[in-house]
């Protein structure tokens, strides 16, 4: 340890059940990287380096869902360990898309993708980090945005509120001059009950959002799932619309409920 | 215990994609057991993919891997095209290969000098590394931004690209937005041939193994999305056969389900076979940069795999400045692909090696089966197997540098286990004793 790093924060990066994606962001940020690991103490983050710091840690990033047993008790354990804890991305936050065995028979699940059931050991739910302890700032996106990444980080650095919006994707479309997709042209759109951050990148490339930034503040997914039906969708396609990477989140979760019993 | 037994541990494998663990028990110079271990959740991808839309299988796929979405968007694609019959616009087969130009450069250069490079020098990572070699990590950030400049023009994004579809691209890019990347990637190029340069100067052990190396072949160029499934050992079939000569085994000493070539054994499958396999279909630029650094085929030293994913990067540079030179934007962006049923196979180049898909769609157009093999979990038995033959010349070594040493051996696959573990048993114990 060198002198200035006692000043410095610890910073640490911890995967559970995920696709790394989250985590790559930060290695990702190529202009911000080495910024960035010059103000903090990078230490504990396996997908980067062999180096490890022992806790505590000031800011502990979390990726993925839990899913086994073993990683129940484990994010307990970096509870105790991380100062501030943060979700990064739609696993750690809303369990994932692997949450869609959430709905399902995952003895069943086990059976289809491996040749030896017995070895497998998992739990019958894929739940988010705040399932299981106090999460002090969810970052949302399946993957996050770097940029909000950054952000965080310098925020809680400086001890303020991280500048994340908490509206939904129609407003960076508005922002964005876009022309509504779902009005003009009947494209079904999650963008009005998800979350901004993406830069309404669905919309932009002609498609419709498919929600991967997860619900924003208070939805109304029910008038929604309205009006996807006014555009001609089925009740099982707008239950799937909903089953998707934030499928777990109780916003989507309802609404997707609803309409595979309909 | 003896004296004369020695363990290798690595609890947490690290600059690896996913989590992973290392054992090796060496009694005295023989290797009596070898287990790469994965400690990575399941996350049962094949499962939930039944009863979606084929439309959703690419999107979906693609949070297998953070590192190399791209590829399973192409074999999702290619896979559920092959099934349905799907003929799509030359302009549309062009921008996928500058699509996974981008993933290579990307993928690769983050290997070459963030993962791997920091073994060669003695440095626990990329950011101790910029300490000393400050320009050298920046020219890598540099070269890895304009490759994920590639991805995001084409896709929007660089983690979960959000345009490719079946029968082309939601959006295609404008023919100016294309030229525009014209200048980096004239950069990228120089910079990819200093990068070959310079890793061709880095200390080597002399190992080298008698590999079945498997990858794509086409007839005119180093493949990406097509070509015939080939081996140095006589292999020569369609992705449809795959599941004909290739099976996942139950070994007894590992809770992994192993893949090999029926009839024979392990296979390596990545950057080394590529390049052994297609040297020929390589731009004359990319076999030069080969040339000049003493790189001949076949190259049968996996740590020197570090060389040929730089050449790798030579080459998606230069086919990137290719087509962008050639590029014209397709008349419509994607072909409508009705529902129909139909089963498809399709198998394309990921950086990591073969990757392949298979999908069978009902008359709604609604999956009914899926079947993925990444290529990490085909390259798990070679990496056991390298370590059994690598690690008794380790014997003598002071534990630590062992264990980094193995390390690096395994680092020379790029494995990804995040791709891996949905087809990979899931071994119980995080950091079982094993009886030692």
């Amino acid at each position: 340890m060198n002198s200035d790093t006692q000043h410095k924060r610890r910073i640490a990066v911890f995967k559970f059940a995920s696709c790394d994606g989250c985590q790559l962001s930060l290695l990702d940020a190529e202009d911000e990287l080495l910024g960035v690991a010059g103000a903090v103490d990078i230490a504990y983050f396996p997908e980067a380096t062999r180096a490890v710091l022992k806790g505590p840690y000031d800011i502990g990033l979390i990726e993925g869902s839990i899913t086994t047993h073993h990683d129940a008790e484990r994010i307990q354990e970096l509870r105790r360990q991380c100062k501030t804890l943060v979700t990064i991305g739609a696993c750690a936050t809303a369990g994932g898309i692997q949450a869609l065995r959430n709905w399902k028979d995952v003895e069943e699940f086990i059976r289809v993708v491996y040749a030896t059931p017995q070895f497998i050991s998992t739990l019958k739910l894929s739940t988010p980090i705040a399932e299981h302890v106090p999460v002090d700032f969810e970052l949302r996106g399946c993957p996050i945005n770097k940029c909000h990444l950054i952000e965080l980080i310098t925020a809680t650095m400086a001890g303020r509120k991280p500048m994340i919006p908490s509206y939904s994707v129609c407003l960076e479309c508005k922002r964005k001059s876009n022309v509504c997709i779902s009005v003009a042209r009947g494209i079904p759109c999650l963008g009005p009950v998800t979350q901004a951050g993406c830069g309404a990148l669905c919309p932009s490339y002609d498609r419709g959002c498919y929600g991967c930034y997860g619900p924003m503040e208070s939805p109304n997914t029910a008038s929604l799932a309205n009006q996807l039906h006014m555009l001609g969708q089925s009740d099982t396609q707008i239950m799937r619309a909903f089953r998707g990477f934030n499928a777990w989140s109780w916003q989507f979760r309802k609404t997707s409920e609803e309409y595979e019993h309909k | 215990m003896t004296g004369h037994t020695k363990t290798i541990r690595v609890d947490t494998l690290a600059r690896v994609e996913g989590e992973g663990s290392l054992y090796i028990k060496l009694a005295g110079e023989r290797v009596a057991d070898v287990k790469l271990k994965i400690y990575e959740p399941p996350r049962f991808f094949e499962a939930f993919l039944r009863g979606r839309h084929f439309s959703e299988a690419p999107d979906i796929t693609a949070r297998i891997c953070g590192i190399c979405p791209i590829a399973y968007q192409m074999s999702a694609i290619h896979a559920i095209e092959r099934a349905l019959g799907t003929r799509i616009d030359p302009a549309v087969r062009l921008l996928r290969r500058l699509f996974y130009c981008g993933e290579w450069i990307e993928s690769h250069t983050l290997h070459v000098y963030m993962l791997h490079a920091p073994d060669f020098l003695g440095y626990q990572d990329a950011i101790a590394m910029a300490r000393d070699h400050r320009a050298l990590v920046e020219q890598a950030l540099r070269l890895k931004k304009v490759g994920n400049r590639i991805v995001t023009l084409l896709g929007g994004r660089e983690i979960h690209p959000i345009s490719a579809t079946v029968g082309g691209f939601y959006k295609v890019p404008s023919k100016q937005q294309v030229r525009e990347l014209v200048e980096d990637l004239k950069w990228a190029l120089d910079a990819s041939l200093e990068t070959a340069r310079w890793t061709a100067n880095l200390d080597f052990p002399d190992f080298e193994q008698d590999y079945e190396f498997v990858a794509l072949r086409h007839p005119d160029e180093y493949p990406f999305n097509e070509g015939r499934v080939v081996s140095n050992r006589g292999l020569d079939i369609d992705a449809a056969e795959y599941e004909d000569h290739f099976v996942e085994l139950h070994v007894k000493h590992s809770n992994a389900l192993h893949s090999v070539v029926r009839g024979r054994g392990s296979y390596l499958v990545g950057p080394l076979a590529r390049f052994n396999l297609n040297f020929d279909k390589l731009p004359e630029i990319a076999k030069q940069a080969a040339r000049d650094v003493k790189l001949a085929v076949p190259v049968k030293n996996p740590f020197r795999s570090i060389m040929v994913r730089s050449v790798e990067i030579v080459f998606a540079c230069a086919e990137a400045l290719r087509i962008v030179g050639e590029y014209e934007p397709p008349t419509i962006p994607r072909v409508e692909v009705p529902n129909q049923a139909g089963v498809g196979q399709a198998i394309t180049e990921a950086p990591r090696g073969i990757l392949y898909h298979r999908y069978a769609m009902d008359e709604k157009g609604l999956i009914i089966a899926a079947r993925i093999i990444p290529p990490t979990s085909q390259n798990q038995k070679r990496i056991e197997d390298d370590l059994r033959d690598y690690a008794p010349r380790l014997v003598a070594w002071p534990l630590e540098e062992a264990s980094w040493k193995c390390e690096q051996a395994i680092r020379n696959y790029d494995p990804c286990i995040s791709c891996a573990t949905h087809s990979l048993k899931l071994t119980v114990e995080r950091r079982d004793a094993d009886g030692v």
